[in-house]
């Protein structure tokens, strides 16, 4: 009897990994392409299964923290993965999905390296550090972070954009609603304690204080990017304290479920198609596809140079839904008064036209949530300030180093 | 933070928790240790959920998600049951499977936006009772109703009623219960597939109820493998099963809201000026279900805390040993 286990546990074995085999193994193909593309896809796990390169082609590998569908941040990348595909002749994309932060992104990034990637794009803050080893071990290739701080000046080069902008935007109608519900109250759910996370919490702040002054926010951290059921939960938790519209800064549109089933309101973030139910108000999100065009035919041409790139609002790669081309208003935003719409319509105009960027969201007087004066009127934050590439570098050291929260949010932060 | 809110919300996704334990003490008892839970849960969660996206019908789903979590604990029942093999190795490689098939079978379905919902309901006049009104019987969803009905129920039947005593006999001393003339086999075929169709049931009540949606092996997460925790946790009673799976649902909830107040009572509230403190609170729930499966796992210790002595031992009739 006992001589027939071995085999039977061998069977399930393979059973099982057949079965896992068989998951995601090809994204969806793109609405009327201009040149057919389709992206090589696999999802990490035991199962992982690292995507080939063509031969003759130039080879662009994506590694999302998220599944490529999550409806948020990593689909945004995956559009624009396929977007640099379908305009860039001769290239050809793979993407690996669900891939944890840390040594196990390391294995990940080394691996599509060894396949002879030429480009190779990571879009989640923990692969910074691995994608910096991988990138000193091959020298020939080139890598791209997104939402870091570093970068070596030679092959791995640090990318992101001004969404302060958006959020701050965001926050004006936040503000707004808020204000006219009569329950002057937001919410704002937050992932890790890092410079970008507090500064797009205090562009949410700074925002609704132009709409609803008396407005005050409350903050939960979830310590994660991706989890639609911490998600929610940190969501319910934000209403039943009292919050009336709650923003979400992990990667799915979670909270706007929640604010539906609550009758209250929710901000999604980083995909138009996460703004679905009535209870959005709206997403500030990206459109990466030109940016990434450009870097790639960059890269492939021998004249992209590895640094700290980042955009602002006019590079047209941000949009705020209901508020750009083809777009309209979700119902909470319409039914706001006219001269709040008229101040957001307003602001995105000159921000599209490059006269009104970051440092403008966050320009004096700003004050902490002790009441500290921390920037005084008349004075701007810099580059510095709002991220620190690399932070506290010599010549690159901070003035109003932005470790603080502004005035109205509930919450500390550590020193 | 209020206590009547956490709880609340402890006992609507504490309601996940209690389905899948008390389907594990159903297949424990009979003497099949089913580590699968998690795949059950997923393929009761991707069924439910995309049967409601075909049809718009939750109810339908449910029946759906009920029966795919009892159709592959079938394939567990074979391996351990018919083939005797190792029903360690066998829930792990079902924990695979059941987490591939849903894999394959959820492809797309996280796009689908709002779908229709289970009802929620409030109970008139009771729901006014302070705190246990608000927590147990305001605004909760139909499922967690049924949770309920079912801990008492099962409670009563593995107890109380002649079914359940051949049910206890057969995990303890199959041999003996065949000589009574109880079928070992057909029931612990019956309580394996019982288990799955409650696993089933607590991934369809995530995904058309508690926490709707499907957001691949997330939907579920570690909970299957806490459900298991819960089981020993629960000496193998439905009764601390629920108790246990709302306090576990609980805990979700204090770690987001106790980051809420500056003080509690005046005194400085540490997680508020600290947030690196919810890493560690986070962790927590892990951590006891790892000492209880250490604590649990002792011969000793299982035969106080009541394990059913036949547990993981296949049954082979006519040999010696139970």
């Amino acid at each position: 009897m006992t001589s027939r286990r071995p085999k039977l546990t061998a069977l399930l074995i393979t059973f099982a990994l057949v079965a896992g085999a068989c998951s995601p193994s090809a994204g969806g193909s793109p609405s009327a392409p201009p040149q057919a593309c389709e992206a090589a896809g696999s999802a990490a796990g035991a199962d992982l299964q690292i995507p080939d390169v063509e031969a003759g082609k130039f080879n662009v590998a994506m590694v999302l923290i998220g599944p490529h569908d999550d409806g948020g941040w990593s689909q945004a990348h995956y559009e624009g993965l396929l977007y640099v595909c379908q305009n860039m002749p001769d290239s050809h994309v793979a993407y690996i999905e669900l891939v944890p932060e840390g040594a196990d992104s390391e294995q990940v990034f080394r691996s599509l390296s060894r396949k002879g990637f030429d480009f190779i794009i990571g879009t989640s803050f923990g692969y910074m550090d691995p994608m910096e080893t991988v990138a000193g071990e091959f020298p020939d290739i080139t890598y791209l972070h997104l939402t870091g701080f570093k970068s070596n000046g030679k092959n791995f080069g640090n990318f992101f954009g001004a969404m302060e902008d958006f959020k701050y935007l965001a926050g004006m109608l936040a503000g707004s609603r808020a204000k006219a519900d009569g329950n002057p109250k937001l919410g704002y759910m937050a992932t890790f304690q890092i410079p970008e996370e507090i500064r797009l919490g205090n562009a949410i702040m700074l925002g609704a204080k132009v709409t609803c002054p008396e407005c005050t926010m409350d903050v939960r951290w979830i310590n994660t990017w991706h989890d639609p059921i911490i998600e929610k939960e940190a969501a319910a938790s934000l209403f039943d304290a009292g919050a009336q519209v709650v923003f979400t800064g992990a990667d799915t549109p979670a909270v706007a479920d929640v604010a539906q089933e609550k009758g209250k309101w929710g901000v999604t973030y980083d995909h138009p198609g996460s703004c679905k139910v009535e209870a959005c108000l709206t997403a500030p999100y990206w459109i990466w596809g030109p940016e990434y065009l450009r870097i790639a035919e960059a890269v492939k041409a021998g004249t992209y140079t590895a640094g700290y790139e980042y955009f602002d609002a006019d590079s047209g790669a941000m949009g705020l839904f209901g508020f750009m081309e083809g777009e309209t208003l979700q119902p909470g935003v319409a039914s706001l008064p006219a001269e709040d719409i008229q101040k957001v319509k307003d602001t995105l105009a000159k921000m599209l036209a490059g006269q009104f960027t970051r440092f403008d969201v966050f320009a004096g007087p700003i004050n902490d949530n002790t009441g500290a004066v921390k920037v005084p009127a008349g004075e701007k934050l810099k580059q510095a300030d709002l991220d620190q590439f690399p932070p506290g570098a010599p010549g690159n050291e901070c003035t109003y180093c932005m470790k603080w929260f502004a005035e109205g949010i509930n919450g500390e932060l550590p020193q | 933070m209020d206590f009547v809110t956490i709880m609340a919300a402890g006992v609507a996704t504490g309601t996940i928790y209690l389905f899948a334990a008390v389907g594990e003490i159903f297949a424990e008892r009979s003497g099949v240790l089913n580590l699968g839970v998690t795949g059950m849960m997923l393929m009761g969660a991707v069924g439910g959920f995309a049967t409601v996206v075909a049809t718009g019908d939750p109810w339908l789903g449910l029946l759906v998600g009920m029966a795919a979590g009892g159709l592959l604990s079938l394939l567990h029942a074979v391996v351990t049951i018919h083939f005797q093999a190792d029903q360690v190795v066998s829930g792990l490689a079902l924990t695979f499977v059941g987490t591939g098939l849903a894999r394959v079978l959820g492809e797309g379905l996280s796009k689908a936006g709002a779908t229709s919902l289970l009802p929620k309901l409030t109970v008139p006049i009771l729901s006014d009772i302070p705190i246990v009104g608000p927590i147990f019987l305001r605004d909760q969803s139909v499922l967690v109703y049924a949770g309920y009905l079912l801990v008492p129920a099962a409670w009563y039947w593995i107890h109380r009623t002649r079914p359940g005593l051949n049910l206890r006999a057969v995990g303890e001393y199959p041999a003996a219960a065949d000589a009574m003339g109880v079928n070992v086999y057909r029931l612990r075929y019956l309580y394996v597939f019982m288990g799955g169709l409650l696993s089933g049931l607590a991934g369809a009540a995530i995904t058309l109820a508690i926490q709707p949606g499907w957001f691949g092996d997330l939907t579920v997460g570690g909970r299957g493998w806490i459900a298991i925790g819960l089981v020993i946790f629960a000496q193998w009673d439905p009764l601390r099963a629920a108790v246990g799976g709302y306090l576990f649902g609980a805990i979700d909830r204090f770690l987001l809201d106790v980051q809420g107040p500056e003080n509690f009572f005046g005194i400085r509230n540490p997680v508020y000026y600290d947030h690196t403190l919810t890493f560690f609170l986070g962790m927590l729930p892990f951590v006891l279900v790892i000492v209880v499966l250490v604590v649990g796992s002792r011969e000793a210790v299982r035969k106080r805390i009541g394990a059913p002595a036949a547990l993981g031992v296949p049954y082979i009739r006519g040999e010696r040993g139970a």
